[in-house]
């Protein structure tokens, strides 16, 4: 994307495919973890219509049920590892160095590689489809004992998580490492962009949650072909212990993926509303309260183990705890727009569905959180509405409303609005139309991960697939937006957005290959928050 | 430029050793979680006692329903069932109590009995000098044997606990591959 300003390059890098390869600039690497995340998460998005396809109509049509399994478990796990997570630190990749002034990433060979074993690993997953016995079936929880009774793709899916958790945590240890060593000078902390900031928090999340996880899949490995008993009750072991494990890395994994979405949001709200961000002191503060709180929930994603009252009652309050910090947030959004002279264009309209949707995603995790409640919605399309709010609607939403916002600083091209706002508005009602109905399927009681259902619930399923069709297809729009901009258009300014603050936009669009290479001197009103 | 490398190699070491030590912590869990269940009875472990080791106490008039319930899993070709549904004990006394069990299948097979309690409180109390669930069971192809667990409710069992069921299920052992 920035070929015009390579060619003019005076150093010797690689051109072709080994320029991508052998890449070791954190603009090359952002593009290709952009470009990677897109990839995948029009492969997830295929398991998730052929998932919709499969639950237009009660009774097993397309496909049979444990190919079903398997695609709502690779789905997950796509989405979150391929598709979100991969995303975000493309972003963090490509924004970071330009936001905090430093000419690169902190390690740039690790980068390279923190990349380039991703494909690798997705391959890896992806092959389990075609293996004797079939994908992973049991849930991208990979709950014992069911997940042990997987075929040849067992062994897969545990190096699979393997990778994935190895490149994640390089790729944390790269963006603390250069926010803590590349700013300029005068960049303290408490003056960096918040988007920098819920990076930095969302790091240390990766660095202290997914090496667990790992823990925990190598467990699961040693149980099925070393003699272990950790998982297994008849060698004394217990397949709840797993339960914990993996939920003490899952609910921080929640918010891995939630954080970076926060300063995203943080970033276009200000620029749109043309008035500096509301309390930035206490956005820094709750994100990294949240990050801190979600270490002592992870078992409300079990209360129905069975626990004593008295962990029911410590991780019911515990949970509704963080709603305050969320509270906080959503209350500085607000508070940024209250009489501020706003636009509403695409990155806009996305951030300000953001607000509203995760909002009602974060509700709808309150009733969740309620003990006695839960017992009731645990494992039905409740569950599913709501992670699907804040996922989709939440973290998404926000990474298009991130790509819309910096794609003139990375082609040097604005992109078509009138489409970008057809996309925005076929995004959300689809969306909404997805998943809305699914808060009602789950409280009538449809359980999640079955591929036929009971009749009663045929209505508000087909009105969910339709709206699962949409959203899939008004995505093609996205992919022919990025094309036609990254290929040509209206000229894009150095200062792409007439509101936006920060670094990024001091240096021209498309940014040059190379930026900041003597660090940037900051005046007074870069530094504003 | 010197110094800020030497931070980034201080930074980046620090995280690296952060990331093994996290590793590390998702395997401290395991004796983590099974002295918490120990001490909150989490996940129904029975307790082994020794009959006649420490002083009795004088009974108290009190009567609790013991449940009798059991399980095979899927993968054991076995039939297990309790010669009795239900028992009514008195805290403080020790009592027997048998379930028969099947080898279904035509080879020999070793399974191994998990114990539980429920409620769960209730199975710090629960205490038993002799089971089938202490060691490994071997039955030949057809054979049905009665097996004996012996046990006492201790006195200390929780006002509020009327009743309590233990369930046992049958496991194919480690290492039989039958």
């Amino acid at each position: 994307m920035s070929t015009v300003a390579h060619e003019h390059d005076h150093h010797h890098a690689p051109t072709g495919l080994k320029r991508w390869i052998f890449s070791t600039n954190h603009k090359d690497i952002g593009t290709l973890y952009l470009i990677f995340s897109l990839m995948m998460f029009f492969i997830g998005g295929a398991m998730a219509m052929i998932i919709r396809a499969e639950l237009f109509q009660p009774g097993l049509q397309f496909v049979d049920p444990q190919f079903y399994n398997s695609m709502v478990t690779v789905h997950a796990l796509i989405m979150i590892f391929g598709a979100v997570m991969p995303a975000g630190v493309g972003l963090a990749n490509w924004m970071i160095p330009l936001m905090i002034g430093a000419p690169d990433m902190a390690l740039p060979r690790m980068n390279n590689m923190s990349f380039w074993i991703l494909p690798f690993g997705f391959a890896l997953l992806i092959s389990t489809l075609f293996m004797n016995g079939g994908g992973p079936a049991g849930g991208w929880t990979m709950y014992p004992p069911l997940v042990l009774q997987l075929g040849d793709a067992f062994p897969f899916l545990i190096f699979t998580v393997h990778i994935l958790g190895v490149s994640s945590i390089m790729g944390a240890i790269n963006i603390i490492a250069t926010v803590f060593n590349m700013r300029a000078p005068g960049m303290t902390l408490m003056k960096m962009p918040l988007f920098v900031w819920t990076w930095v928090i969302t790091a240390f999340l990766l660095i202290a949650s997914l090496p667990v996880l790992a823990g925990a899949v190598t467990m699961l490995l040693t149980d099925k072909y070393f003699g272990t008993s950790f998982f297994n009750a008849a060698g004394g072991g217990d397949p709840v212990l797993f339960q914990h494990i993996f939920w003490f890395f899952g609910h921080p994994e929640v918010y891995i993926l939630a954080l970076p979405a926060f300063g995203i949001v943080s970033t276009i709200i200000p620029t749109f509303a043309r008035k500096p961000l509301f309390g930035y002191a206490s956005m820094v503060y709750a994100t990294a309260s949240i990050a801190i709180l979600s270490f002592f929930v992870w078992a409300h994603h079990m209360f129905t183990v069975g626990m004593p009252i008295k962990g029911e009652l410590f991780f019911m309050y515990a949970t509704m705890l963080i709603a305050v910090p969320t509270g906080v947030k959503v209350f500085n959004w607000m508070a940024t727009m209250w009489r501020g002279a706003m636009t509403f264009e695409a990155p806009m309209l996305f951030s300000i569905a953001f607000v509203i949707l995760f909002t009602i995603g974060g509700f709808s995790g309150l009733m969740l959180g309620i003990t006695p409640v839960d017992f009731q919605y645990h494992d039905t399309y409740f569950v599913v509405a709501h992670f699907h709010y804040v996922l989709l609607t939440g973290a998404v939403f926000s990474l298009m409303a991130a790509a819309y916002y910096w794609l003139p600083k990375w082609t040097g091209y604005m992109y078509d609005e009138k489409l970008a706002k057809i996309h925005f508005w076929l995004s959300t009602i689809a969306a909404n139309v997805l998943f809305f109905p699914q808060h009602f399927l789950g409280l009538a009681g449809m359980p999640r991960r079955i591929p036929d259902y009971n009749i009663v619930f045929a209505d508000f399923n087909m009105i969910s697939s339709i709206g699962g069709f949409a959203y899939g297809i008004s995505q093609l729009l996205f992919v022919y937006i990025v094309i036609k901009c990254a290929l040509g258009g209206k000229k894009a300014k150095a200062q792409a957005w007439e509101g936006a603050k920060g670094l990024e936009w001091t240096v021209p669009s498309p940014a040059p290959f190379h930026t900041f290479e003597t660090p940037p001197k900051l005046t007074k009103s870069m530094l504003e928050n | 430029m010197a110094s800020k490398q030497r931070g980034v190699k201080k930074t980046t070491t620090i995280l690296f050793v952060v990331t093994i030590l996290m590793f590390g912590f998702g395997y401290a869990m395991v004796p983590l979680y099974d002295a918490f269940c120990q001490i909150t009875g989490l996940n129904g472990k029975t307790q082994r006692v020794t009959e006649g080791a420490g002083e009795a106490s004088p009974l108290i008039d009190r009567e609790v329903r013991i449940l009798f319930d059991s399980n095979v899993n899927g993968d054991l070709p076995w039939r297990l069932k309790p010669s009795l549904k239900s028992l009514k004990v008195q805290p403080g006394k020790f009592y027997d109590a048998t379930y028969t069990v099947t080898n279904m299948a035509d080879v020999p097979v070793v399974g191994q009995a998990i114990p539980s309690v429920s409620p769960q409180v209730a199975s710090l109390y629960f205490k038993k000098s002799e089971c089938f669930c202490f060691v490994n069971q071997v039955l030949e192809p057809g054979e049905t044997k009665d097996m004996l667990v012996r046990f006492e409710v201790d006195q200390d069992l929780p006002k509020d606990v009327g009743a309590l069921t233990l369930s046992y299920t049958f496991f194919r052992a480690k290492g039989d591959n039958s």
